[in-house]
């Protein structure tokens, strides 16, 4: 039997339960969390023994899956908690680093990183991108040099969520010549001498670790490389179709909150004597983003449809990453705009959104480079 | 939990099947007139018929009144289809026959009213029209001033409506009047109208500036009388009645302007590829190349969102947002698409011998018709509450 619905009644069973986790041991926090910059390890092990992590693997490595619908769950779900950063810390975790594990790992691989990372008991990254590379990246300049059974990697990373936090980074670096074919993944673990993690403040994300990496001739066994030497760039094109299509669902889930929560302010708040949200510009503008925002549920949830029946959906996912992370942050400019001067103090979580979702059109290549792909489908 | 497989169409290999037949119909029946009709500025009676052999009028109507017995995507399809030929006049005019005219006579209407014109609207020998809009109302249902008054078992309407498609040519007229004079959601009724009564006249054809093929005409109606057996559905129901087959309306309105989008992008696409600037394809500039990226971007979301509403309502819903929202994106789409094209296509694109220019034209209706724009905004908004 094939279903054209994406969520079944077990499926919004289980949405129930993670959204039951995030409004009682995430949301509370948040504010906490945002001032400390920073939320504790222990979320991740939480995460572990709620399944949350393990739903794209089978029960060999400890997951329930695979059930690609059930982790696009997660995603949504983790948004609301009210801290962007903590959605990406958890997100970075399990849809890039346990994620490349998996699926470019081997058997002994998976159990000596995937199975902790699971459990929400070793926390990982993914480090791609440099300070002259990002979707680039055919142009990444760290080396990774042969010397007998070690790599000895040298180079700089950049911009890597839980990079100053994680027990283990996949790392993207040459071990060949130019271009494409030259990239290999290695798995670095954080003790690892020669490796260091230098944190970076960002406009939003506060409480997600972001960070430099600096690989100083750091040798690392040769075991640690993830599938055959010189495959990385194509592991990294083929996941990175996962990590835009939860960007965009999470972006849809995201612009959601802030626009209902705007509306909630909106209708509080009055001026001229009623209600603003009653005056009709505000109405319209919020008839507008109510139905961009259903458009792009619409859109996204036609990608990951395509994606989990098994089809390229490298064009949808594409349409999906950059139009949703777009319309999410102009919701939350909108949201702002309404709030009027509340929407400027640093009290108002508005200006959360507003940070954190400026990084969606940003991150996990941009939306230039998404129109990119989406003119090269069609020949351009 | 495990993954059961999932389909990723929404339409079924029955529905692509019909798809190849109505588009292997459009392209040899209407597509070679289409530039013809719409200098005529009209299109021949004898296509409705023509569609109705091929069973195309009543794709979703059940078998006992003579239709397919197709859900509703069928007609989804149609639309789709029929605004491949390239002239929105003529797909317009067979929407308005399939289903904006004629799904209250199948829903509300008798055993009689059915033989008398649900079933020779489906076969294409009775052209249909809607009347709705008058001069001085149009979403604004409420308002409408035509009346009907009874008089003993008959009635007797006066009144004005205004851009009526098919009106000059229809034989029947599916009309709203208000029946109760005070005024209020439950003074209107339905009516079915032969449109060789006495007292119902065309007084303009009306020159619009795009929907060239299809007729557009002014009504007036000087003490018509009605049977009884006229009315259709209950007195005083009429609002509701015609607030449900709106609905219908703005959906397949809005499929046809996206899938007419669909086409103006794939016009532009192969321009971008063949019309050379400055040593290269147009295309391979990358503000043209992010610019058609964006507008197959934004008609994909588009469409799926008139999908969603479409499977909803298939599905016995009656998805009242969705389709409003699906009408304000999908109208507003259709429109940046067609301005997007002229743009690509340059000074070409302002040339009547183009025609982009007619997809720019056409198009404009959508984000007025079956409801404005700001329209649409105000049914949303409500249902959020506002």
């Amino acid at each position: 039997m094939t279903r054209y619905e994406l969520f079944t009644e077990e499926h919004e069973a289980f949405r129930a339960s993670v959204k039951d986790f995030v409004q009682r041991e995430l949301a509370p926090h948040a504010q906490e969390w945002e001032e400390k910059k920073d939320f504790p390890r222990e979320i991740y092990e939480r995460c572990g023994e709620l399944g949350l992590f393990g739903l794209k693997y089978p029960e060999e490595y400890g997951g329930t899956g695979p059930d690609m619908i059930a982790d696009a769950v997660v995603n949504e779900e983790l948004t609301l908690c009210g801290a962007g950063g903590v959605a990406a810390g958890l997100g970075a975790h399990k849809d890039l680093g346990s994620y490349y594990i998996y699926r470019f790992g081997n058997q002994e691989q998976r159990k000596r990183w995937l199975v902790p990372g699971i459990q929400g008991k070793a926390i990982s990254a993914l480090a791609v991108t440099e300070p002259h590379a990002g979707s680039d990246v055919a142009a990444l300049k760290t080396k990774a040099v042969k010397d007998a059974d070690h790599y000895v990697i040298t180079g700089t990373k950049m911009f890597i969520t839980n990079g100053s936090k994680a027990d283990h980074v996949v790392v993207a670096a040459r071990t060949g010549g130019e271009g494409y074919k030259g990239v290999s993944l290695i798995v670095v673990e954080k003790d690892t001498p020669g490796f260091t993690a230098n944190r970076i403040a960002t406009v939003g994300w506060w409480t997600s670790h972001t960070a430099e990496l600096v690989f100083d001739e750091c040798r690392v066994p040769a075991e640690n490389m993830l599938g055959e030497e010189g495959s990385g760039f194509i592991s990294i094109m083929k996941n990175f179709q996962w990590e835009r299509i939860v960007m965009a669902l999470a972006a849809v889930r995201a612009a959601q909150k802030t626009l209902d929560d705007a509306i909630a302010y909106a209708q509080s708040r009055t001026a001229f004597g009623r209600p603003v949200a009653k005056f009709q510009t505000w109405r319209h503008r919020f008839a507008d983003l109510e139905t961009e925002i259903h458009a792009m549920r619409c859109l996204t949830y036609h990608a990951l449809r395509k994606m989990a029946a098994g089809e390229d959906a490298m064009r949808e996912v594409s349409m999906a990453k950059w139009m949703a992370c777009d319309l999410d942050w102009r919701v939350a400019d909108e949201a702002l705009q309404v709030h009027g001067g509340y929407g400027y103090m640093m009290e108002f979580p508005v200006q959360r959104a507003w940070r954190d979702s400026r990084l969606g059109p940003i991150g996990g290549g941009t939306t230039e480079i998404m129109k990119e792909i989406i003119a090269r489908t069609y020949g351009l | 939990m495990s993954q059961t497989e999932i389909r990723s169409s929404f339409f079924t290999e029955e529905h692509d099947a019909l798809r190849a037949s109505i588009r292997a119909f459009v392209e040899k029946e209407l597509t070679p007139h289409a530039e013809e009709w719409e200098a005529a500025g009209n299109f021949p009676d004898d296509v409705f018929p023509k569609l109705g052999k091929n069973g195309f009028l009543g794709l979703s109507y059940p078998q006992e009144v003579g239709g397919q017995g197709g859900d509703y995507l069928s007609t989804l399809v149609l639309k789709e289809e029929m605004a491949r030929c390239g002239s929105g006049g003529l797909a317009m005019a067979v929407a308005v026959q399939t289903d904006m005219a004629t799904p209250p006579i199948h829903k509300f209407g008798t055993k009689e009213q059915v033989d008398e014109y649900l079933k020779p609207a489906i076969q294409g020998t009775k052209i249909a029209c809607l009347g709705i809009t008058e001069p001085d109302a149009g979403s604004d249902v409420a308002n409408i001033q035509t009346t009907g008054v009874k008089d003993g078992s008959d009635w007797v309407i006066n009144g004005r409506k205004i851009f009526i498609t098919n009106g000059c040519r229809a034989h029947f007229c599916t009309l709203v009047v208000r029946t109760d004079q005070p005024s209020g959601y439950n003074g209107f009724s339905l009516f079915l109208v032969p449109t060789d009564t006495p007292g119902w006249q065309v007084t303009r054809r009306l020159d619009k500036l795009g929907m060239h093929s299809s007729d557009t005409a002014e009504i007036v109606m000087e003490d018509m009388r009605l049977p009884a057996g006229a009315l259709l559905g209950e007195e005083g129901k009429g609002f509701q009645q015609i607030m449900w087959e709106l609905q219908g309306e703005r959906l397949v309105g809005v499929a046809g302007s996206i899938a007419g989008a669909q086409l103006t992008f794939e016009r532009c696409l192969a321009y971008a590829h063949e019309r050379t600037t400055f040593g290269k394809p147009i295309g391979k500039h990358q503000v043209i190349a992010h610019k058609l990226a964006t507008m197959a971007s934004e008609i994909e979301a588009a469409r799926r969102l008139v999908y969603d509403a479409a499977w909803k309502f298939n599905n016995g819903a009656y998805p009242v947002k969705e389709i409003s929202m699906a009408k304000l994106y999908g109208a507003q789409v259709a429109c940046r698409v067609a301005n997007e094209a002229m743009q690509i296509f340059g000074g070409a694109s302002y040339m009547m011998e183009v025609p982009i220019q007619r997809g720019w034209r056409d198009s404009r209706l959508i984000r007025i018709g079956g409801g404005t724009d700001e329209v649409m905004r105000e049914i949303i908004a409500k249902l959020k509450g506002l």
